[in-house]
């Protein structure tokens, strides 16, 4: 099954250039024909260039589409290798980690163990392992309902999330986010946001924050990244608009990822928006916006590491359009009648977890055995989530009313009778209100 | 007047030595030491007093100079907003901030609600100390999602991992002239929400010991001033001008004692309330005014103390009637002390309508001293007419 592999990074012109991109450089991604945005069946390839220190020209990079290397493995001596063997491992694992967890999810949803709204991630996970395996744990993350594997991704231990989605005490949240409120501080990760567009802002802050700490604070060695992931319905609404309006003019280091998997519940990407091609409105606000193909975790990493680099090296934010796909549908609640079987039978043959296996055995990068082996290693960490969860106590009634405030008492009178701002410790609030 | 009789008592208070350790950090206004006896006071061995000239400072500056403290204690606290910078702010309650701390720390936004109070959570997320100014907070319907959804109840969903020290502060309700959409008091809607801090200074007392404990509370408050009151003067003590000086959140303030009926108010109808008190006084009717300071944590503990002294309740508020902060006072009053009540509890609030342009409309659609007095003597007579909407 041939792909499409185009990846680019389109750069806003500055104003007094003569020369016109289509002219210099033939166009790898013609906006034209819509077919191929939805998947189309040229096979593109790639010279590798030199960077050119040019801002107005189109940038090539050197990625080689997975299932190209597999195919043209006899009439063509593969390039050298994107990862070592280590790297793959741990890819592969993540990878892995993520579509057990999820699995287990839907299982432990329909036994009644799990309740509310869950949505899975099944499919995408190229898309969070290729980005969050580059971040530092002082990097921050901020999601949407869709953030179990990227808390996983994160660091977050499976059994606290598995934990938290039972909503028992030893959750991350300790039963009181849900699934799709999945924070923790340890690990950077800002949630987990039920309103699509919600995290973005709340992740440019988290951007600006590590800027302030540098600039205003004077902590020179600060250059924590953010990055946050959203769909291809928040890319319509108007936060997302103002997010990469300030995260460009104050240079933030953030890192927009669009998990671009064509449907809102089930809205079709086309059919709710003007201009499709998301990644373009990134030269729009004066920032690179580059498209990637979501399913083949390899060239995520490639954009991945420029646009997390160029972030760090203080060089501004970067939007990523990730073309992905959800094996499942919206939530565990969506019956999915909308979608073309066809559609999903075309995107679950480009299973990332299967291209990356085959990219590694064909590479001679490991064995089948050592793939199996993390496999039942994988298996055997979910089971012990949720055994670990099962055996969770629920959390106690007093639970109800804490945490409501960080200093419930508010500025005022301390539980010894003295005035809280007497107390060195006074911002140390009490979890009972 | 409220204020001449608190200050005798400061007189007396600070010469008998009760006072609260000066030379060391300390919070209350001096009204405190009336409500709040299990404190024990510092006594201080000092034949200080404090100089009883009183100056005036309109709460325009007392914002200011609170602004301007915090920002100097405390590196991570930074303002951003509308206008706040170059433009010194549009009610210049943000005048020599730029010069000062430069534009690191005092940001002009671009008019993009949303974002730039998102962008204000996201960095309290991770420990700095944003005070997001909205030019007026009817602006911020269009940012709150991010008052409630990401600030108000981020520390409950973490479970106490992320808590979120922001303030939201900007003019809040009736603003002359200023039409139905520039006119909404927002006390009410964001008062029901848990989570939230929501205080209403009146005095520029209140405004500065407010603020100041507004930006060092670890939790998001909304401050809601009020534009018809910034450029009020207020005389205010030594001990409001120290740089120590807080106000606890969650204690409303008693401004003037009476025996026969309480009346609750915040903002500007505090001003509005104690001068009907002093018409009701010529009348024979000793009003008691609270300021109510804080509206969520509100003070029942005050407000009950008091009724079930005066036993008659008229609360005060310029907003809407319906769900408003005086339906939420006299359900309290209504629970906790209804065998002590007299008369019915009478609620004096903004016409069932939008503001309206037209002055004398406006005028009509807001409550006024008058519609003060009548409620209370209406709830002295014991009579039960039907209360008129303004």
């Amino acid at each position: 099954m041939s792909l499409t592999t185009s990846t680019k990074f389109a750069q806003p012109l500055p104003l007094n250039t003569t020369s016109s991109r289509s002219k210099e450089h033939k166009l790898l991604f013609d906006p034209f024909r819509t077919n191929s945005f939805l998947g189309s069946t040229h096979k593109l390839r790639f010279n590798s260039l030199s960077k050119s220190n040019q801002t107005n020209l189109h940038r090539r990079s050197a990625i080689v589409a997975v299932s190209d290397v597999v195919k043209e493995k006899k009439s063509k001596p593969s390039t050298n290798l994107l990862i070592t063997k280590e790297e793959g491992l741990e890819l592969y694992e993540d990878m892995v980690l993520g579509r057990a967890f999820e699995d287990m999810c839907a299982q432990m949803y329909y036994r009644g163990k799990m309740f509310g709204f869950v949505h899975l991630y099944n499919g995408q996970e190229a898309v969070s392992t290729g980005f969050i395996k580059l971040l530092k744990q002082e990097d921050s993350v901020a999601s949407t309902y869709r953030d179990h594997v990227h808390s996983l991704s994160k660091g977050v231990s499976a059994r606290a999330v598995m934990s938290e989605l039972f909503g028992k005490a030893t959750g991350c949240c300790r039963g009181q986010g849900g699934s799709m409120h999945m924070f923790s501080k340890e690990h950077n990760v800002l949630g987990g946001f039920a309103f699509i567009g919600e995290g973005i802002p709340v992740a440019t802050g988290a951007a600006f924050s590590s800027k302030y700490r540098r600039e205003v604070l004077k902590e020179a060695d600060c250059d924590h990244v953010t990055v946050a992931f959203f769909g291809d319905g928040t890319c319509n609404n108007g936060q997302f608009f103002e997010c990469l309006n300030m995260a460009a003019l104050w240079k933030l280091p953030i890192v927009f990822v669009v998990e671009n998997n064509l449907w809102a519940i089930g809205m079709s990407h086309v059919r709710a928006t003007s201009d499709p091609e998301i990644w373009k409105k990134g030269p729009a606000f004066g920032m690179p916006g580059v498209h990637v193909d979501g399913m083949d975790v390899l060239k995520v990493r490639e954009v991945a590491k420029e646009a997390i680099g160029r972030a760090r090296r203080g060089e501004g934010p970067t939007l990523v359009e990730c073309e992905t796909y959800r094996f499942r549908g919206h939530s565990l609640a969506d019956p999915d009648e909308l979608r073309d079987p066809a559609e999903k039978a075309h995107y679950a043959a480009r299973d990332p977890i299967t291209a990356l296996k085959r990219y590694m055995i064909d590479n001679n990068l490991v064995t089948e055995q050592e793939l199996k082996t993390i496999e039942k290693k994988i298996d055997e960490v979910v089971e012990d989530a949720v055994e670990f969860a099962d055996e969770s106590p629920h959390p106690p009634r007093s639970q109800l009313l804490e945490n409501v405030f960080a200093d419930p008492k508010g500025f005022g009178i301390g539980p010894d009778g003295r005035y809280r701002c007497e107390d060195p410790k006074f911002t140390q609030g009490t979890a009972h209100v | 007047m409220a204020a001449s009789t608190a200050k005798k008592e400061v007189r007396d208070n600070f010469c008998r030595g009760e006072i609260w350790g000066i030379v060391r950090q300390r919070v209350g206004s001096y009204n405190l030491m009336q409500s709040l006896q299990r404190i024990r006071p510092l006594v201080v061995n000092s034949s200080k007093c404090y100089s009883h000239a009183v100056k005036q400072m309109t709460v325009q500056e007392a914002l200011n100079s609170a602004l301007h403290e915090e920002m100097s204690a405390d590196p991570n606290v930074f303002l951003m907003g509308e206008e706040v910078g170059q433009n010194q702010g549009l009610y210049k309650i943000s005048i020599g901030l730029l010069k000062k701390y430069g534009p690191g720390r005092v940001l002009d936004t671009p008019i993009t609600e949303a974002g730039f109070t998102g962008i204000g959570v996201g960095a309290a997320y991770h420990g700095l100390k944003p005070i997001v100014e909205f030019m007026t907070f009817n602006f911020s319907m269009q940012a709150i999602d991010h008052i409630i959804n990401s600030a108000a109840k981020m520390n409950y969903m973490s479970a106490g991992q992320i808590s979120v020290p922001i303030v939201f502060r900007g003019p809040n309700g009736a603003a002359a002239g200023g039409g139905a959409q520039h006119s909404h008091c927002f006390a009410a809607w964001y008062a029901s929400c848990p989570g939230l801090k929501v205080l209403a200074p009146y005095s520029s007392e209140d405004a500065r010991g407010l603020l100041k404990a507004a930006i060092r509370d670890p939790d998001p408050v909304v401050f809601l001033e009020n534009g018809l009151l910034y450029e009020e003067s207020f005389p205010v003590s030594e001990e409001v001008l120290d740089s120590n000086f807080f106000l606890p959140i969650g204690k409303a303030k008693i401004e003037r004692e009476g025996k026969d009926v309480t009346i609750t108010a915040f903002s500007r109808m505090v001003g509005y309330a104690l001068k009907a008190a002093e018409i009701l006084e010529k009348e024979g009717i000793s009003a008691e005014v609270i300021n109510l300071r804080s509206i969520r944590p509100l003070d029942r503990a005050t407000i009950n103390a008091s009724v079930r002294k005066t036993r008659r309740l008229v609360t005060v508020e310029d907003g809407f009637p319906q769900h408003g902060v005086g339906s939420e006072i006299c359900t309290s009053v209504i629970e906790e002390s209804f065998h002590y009540l007299d008369a019915p509890v009478g609620r004096i609030t903004g016409a069932d309508v939008l503001v309206p342009y037209n002055a004398v409309l406006e005028r009509m659609s807001l409550p006024q001293v008058e519609d003060i007095v009548r409620a209370a003597k209406r709830t002295c007579n014991g009579s039960v007419q039907m209360a008129s909407t303004a």
